[in-house]
């Protein structure tokens, strides 16, 4: 009650402050320039704030935190764009967005998925922010009891989304998931430092793989280059159908799952360590469990849309609790954030532990800049959702070569080197045929994203309870079973259960037909072999750095089981059996225009020619021909469209302070920028 | 004494930037663009302290050119140290930063260090401290000795022994104390969070994270300091730290504690490490065969910030109290962050692997 009576003067303060013509001015700023940088995949709060950076200094805070807010609170809403038109997860947030969003702009109903997209965020943001409001008062001693037993918990209860999103054929969702999860174990260990399935001589592997590349190989490059085969526009109808007022309606029928949603992803953002990564797979699975019928999911659900996207930018509000209390940022975006507060005015304002004692009427101010910045940004995405959904209607052959430019660039982001877009090309290969073969992508994604927290959360917790047994017993088994952890496991075994029996129902990457048994039998084989060589090359690290072998060597096990028990079904079952499905056969990609082969060569000519000259001299050979050839455009035509998207691309590049990739030609000869 | 040194030195640095604005129009540096490379990620201290120098760097140099801070993480900052090896771009446009990160992996043969610190041009440095701490229950053991903790078992948060928590994890191994590190950690945020949740029993905090983060906890009474690493003095001693003049050092607890010794094999090893890790921790390079006329501007440029007036107000927020050094000092810092003689390194690398496992060669 005490300090409810303290919070209250302080409320009104930070609206007091909020509240001023500057003030929201800087906020709208803030918020245009996030959405303008958003709406690219791979580019998100980390690019934007450090663009703000150098403005920081001695600014008034108030002001500098309107602009910043603005600009990390739209992210998550901008994003969205991406996943559901292109069909592209625009960051770890919207991942799941992809799964029933995409389908959707697919069916011509782009503006209705956007619009209960950003209905749903807008809702999810003004909810997280009031209850922050109260919640941030007594957060410190909930987030505390959060050890390493309850983070390993919720980290397997995303994991066990898999069992919904497995597919037809639940024992491949499972393989597809360990795959992922070992995926993500490739480079340096976190605990011991030894390599696994990497080398010293190849640094580019040891650092691991990147999300942003995973994200784009896996579901944007599979979907571009499927899309291009067939040379028509991403809306199968000419006509787009229900508009944005369609989406809010749709929203407001689930307001209680968008209620339900949001609180989810507050709850799960507390939690530092966690971050976003699980927050929208959990709010999925939520959604498709209280869905009566579940036959849509997959196919253009809209509850697919509203649970994830309420619940991911609720996750940013409930984000801030870890940095504002205890300094820990809860993703790289708000690490800089805590970095940049730091440069503000004199330096007052310390985020940390005194933030509340001294700073609470700062803190209700971020809470409520942050709700207000979901308002802006929402309106303005809203309004523009009708005009970008016609995106959807142009010819896809015109769309795909500026895509290709996007991703690559954004791949390239990620860790400046080269090795980016070789590695995405090889997981774009290793996405085609997942899809192709309907080995569970949602799945594959899953195992991958949590596959370090499952390590970290394991091995840290297992060392712990290990110190704990040794006092006693008693005190061992209190650490691991705390009633946290009791009722998170409840949750996780309802959920498993209830997943596997639905699971048959919910194909999340639609129909695929079955017919020879050849190509899905290779496939099975070449993936079996990489389970293999990964068991046997973690089994080859010392005894004494057990953290470092135990997951990869338990994973692959379970996956190489997993592969057995397929082979033998492909072995008994005719052709026609779910487990032999080949995109190939029958259907979109059997009946497209073009080959894969040629296709996917088109994009690695782009990368080819980007390691020999440059990027942007690789791009622009790229784009003329591929118009000229590929689209059929006029020459005239093809260079003027061509050195649009590379003007784009170097003011983009120019005004974000970034790099393009280099090739051998850099090596021997100094160019000037952009074709360094 | 340290204070009348450090004043001294600040006055001369004064004088000298002030000398040096007379001439440092020989070099005009406007409309270009430097570019200060981290070999570590956003979030870390490096970060910060790139951060905080760019823009007054900026201001400080002729032609105020833009100053933007770079990242390039990978490898513990091994893959952006061994990209700076290969930059030969003399033209002052190619700043880069390291940190004892850098160094640790660099003196103990990691076999992925492929950059040689001798071949840099250092321009400037800054260190840092450590203060280590104790659980409430281990603080009301603690009476200036380890005497009483010996028998305890203790849980830390690691982010890796070969990193800059080889010096604590020496220290309170030289001091008979059973410390379990919990590995794999990202940062010593997290670590703390780990000790705030009770999983861990002991943590240590560089000077500007304790500050920050546990000084709250110690008022609240569920941490209790223990020592801090100390400072060097001018003859290479090692006092209290003048940011926590209330602490006692690694070395006072270790002369009190029964079996502890301030000489041999183990003290040198962890005061050469020591030495490495902390009074010089963060250091800028210009590449190899720098024009000495541009490097000379770049040290003229961060001496005249640091003899700027609010340097010490607006420094002490953000980088700590500690000392930072331009050219010839900057030198002589790098000098002893990067010598430990061969019998430390032998011994470490020895413990390394005997205690966990790790195999450098």
């Amino acid at each position: 009650m005490e300090t409810l009576l303290q919070a209250l003067p302080a409320l009104g303060d930070a609206f007091a402050l909020i509240l001023q013509v500057k003030v929201l001015g800087f906020l709208a700023l803030g918020v245009v320039m996030g959405l303008c940088i958003g709406v690219f995949p791979g580019l998100g709060g980390i690019a934007g704030l450090s663009l703000l950076l150098p403005f920081m200094f001695g600014m008034d805070p108030i002001l500098g935190l309107a602009l910043m807010i603005g600009m990390v609170a739209v992210v998550p809403t901008s994003d969205t764009f991406a996943s559901v038109l292109m069909g592209i997860p625009g960051s770890s947030a919207s991942q799941a967005t992809v799964l029933d969003g995409f389908p959707l702009a697919k069916r011509g109903e782009a503006a209705r998925a956007l619009s209960a997209a950003f209905a749903s965020s807008l809702f999810g943001g003004i909810l997280g922010a009031s209850f922050l409001t109260i919640f941030i008062l007594v957060a410190r001693p909930i987030v505390l009891s959060f050890g390493l037993p309850e983070m390993l918990m919720i980290t397997i209860l995303g994991l066990s989304m898999v069992a919904i999103l497995a597919g037809r054929v639940a024992i491949k969702g499972l393989a597809a998931a360990c795959l992922g999860l070992l995926v993500g174990t490739i480079g340096e260990a976190d605990a011991g430092g030894s390599l696994r399935m990497a080398t010293y001589d190849i640094p580019y592997l040891t650092d691991g793989l990147k999300l942003v590349i995973v994200g784009l190989g896996i579901f944007a490059i599979p979907e571009i280059i499927a899309l291009l085969r067939q040379d028509r526009a991403i809306s199968s109808t000419p006509e787009l159908g229900a508009g944005w007022l369609e989406g809010v309606k749709d929203w407001w029928k689930n307001i209680w799952l968008s209620v339900r949603c949001s609180i989810i992803g507050v709850v799960v953002g507390v939690i530092p360590g966690l971050g976003g990564s699980v927050v929208d797979w959990i709010a999925y699975g939520h959604s498709v469990q209280t869905t009566k019928d579940k036959s849509n999911f997959g196919k253009g659900e809209v509850r697919g849309i509203i649970g994830p996207e309420s619940s991911n930018n609720a996750k940013e509000g409930g984000g801030l609790v870890p940095t504002l209390l205890f300094g820990i940022p809860g993703s790289g975006s708000m690490a800089i954030f805590i970095g940049a507060v730091a440069l503000l005015g004199s330096g007052q304002i310390e985020v940390g532990p005194a933030m509340l004692k001294n700073n609470l009427d700062i803190t209700y101010s971020i809470v409520w800049l942050l709700a207000l910045a979901n308002v802006v940004g929402t309106l303005l995405c809203i309004a523009s959702s009708g005009v970008v959904a016609k995106l959807t209607t142009i010819r896809f052959t015109l769309l795909a070569p500026f895509l290709f430019m996007l991703i690559a660039f954004a791949a390239f982001q990620s860790g400046q080197n080269f090795g980016d877009l070789v590695a995405l090309f090889a997981i774009g290969l290793i996405g085609i045929f997942l899809r192709r073969f309907d080995w569970s992508r949602p799945a594959f994604l899953i195992g991958f994203v949590l596959s370090n927290p499952v390590e970290k959360f394991t091995n840290q917790a297992f060392q712990i309870a290990r110190f704990r047994f040794r006092d006693s017993t008693t005190a061992g088994l209190e650490y691991i079973f705390s009633p946290i952890v009791i009722v998170l496991i409840i949750i996780t075994v309802v959920s498993v259960v209830i997943g596997i029996r639905q699971a048959k129902s919910i194909l999340a990457e639609g129909e695929v037909s079955s017919g020879s048994k050849r190509a899905p039998f290779i496939f099975l084989g070449l993936i079996t072999a990489y389970l293999v060589a990964a068991y046997w090359n973690a089994s080859l690290i010392s005894d004494r750095l057990m953290g470092d072998k135990v997951i990869p060597m338990v994973v692959a096990g379970i996956a190489i089981l997993c592969c057995i028990v397929l082979a033998v079904q492909m072995m008994r079952r005719p052709e026609t059996d779910p487990v032999f499905a080949d995109r190939e056969v029958d259907g979109d990609d059997a009946k497209a225009a073009h080959g894969l082969w040629p296709t996917l060569a088109w994009f690695g000519l782009l990368l080819a020619l980007s390691g020999l000259v440059g990027f942007i001299l690789a791009l622009a050979v790229f784009l003329v021909s591929f118009l000229r050839v590929r689209a059929g455009l006029n020459l005239m035509k093809a260079l003027v469209y061509a050195a649009g998207g590379i003007a784009f691309m170097c003011a983009m590049a120019w005004s974000l302070n970034r790099d393009f990739p280099p090739g051998l030609l850099q090596s021997y000869v100094n160019l000037p920028w952009p074709l360094t | 004494m340290t204070l009348k040194l450090n004043l001294a030195r600040t006055l001369m640095a004064g004088v000298a930037a002030l000398s040096f604005a007379a001439t440092a129009h020989a070099m005009d540096m406007s409309g270009k663009t430097v570019t200060w490379t981290i070999p570590f990620s956003e979030t870390g201290g490096s970060a910060k302290w790139a951060n905080f120098f760019a823009p007054l760097l900026s201001e400080a140099l002729p032609g105020k050119p833009t100053v933007v801070v770079k990242f390039m993480p990978g490898a513990g900052s091994t893959k952006g140290a061994n990209w700076f090896q290969r930059q030969k771009n003399g033209d002052g446009t190619v700043l880069f930063g390291t940190s004892g990160s850098t160094q640790f992996p660099y003196l103990l043969g990691d076999p992925r260090v492929k950059y040689e610190y001798k071949d840099w041009n250092p321009v400037m440095a800054s260190g840092t401290g450590g203060v280590a701490y104790l659980n409430k229950e281990a603080g009301a053991k603690f009476d200036g000795s380890a005497n009483n903790l010996k028998d305890m078992n203790f849980i830390y948060g690691s982010q890796g022994a070969t990193r800059l928590d080889l010096v604590p994890l020496l220290a309170w191994k030289m001091l008979g104390m059973n410390v379990e590190p919990v590995f794999g950690i990202k940062g010593r945020g997290d670590g703390r969070l780990m000790f705030e949740r009770g999983e861990a029993t002991i943590d240590y905090q560089t000077s500007s994270g304790y500050l920050k983060g546990s000084t709250a906890l110690v008022e609240a009474g569920t941490a209790v300091p223990m020592m801090t690493w100390g400072s060097l003095n001018a003859d290479g001693n090692i006092v209290r730290d003048p940011t926590f003049p209330d602490i006692p050092t690694f070395k006072e607890v270790c002369e009190k504690t029964d079996g502890c010794e301030t000489s041999g094999k183990a003290w040198d090893a962890w005061k050469a490490f020591f030495v490495a890790g902390f009074p010089s921790q963060k250091i800028a390079f210009l590449p190899a065969g720098t024009d000495p006329a541009i490097i000379k501007t770049f040290v003229d440029a961060f001496a005249a910030v640091k003899a700027r007036p609010d340097f010490a107000e607006i420094s002490a927020k953000r980088v700590g109290k500690y000392p930072m050094y331009v050219g010839d000092d900057a030198k002589q810092a790098l000098g002893v962050a990067t010598t430990v003689p061969d019998e430390a390194k032998t011994f470490v690398k020895g413990w390394l692997k005997d205690a966990y496992g790790v195999e450098l060669d």
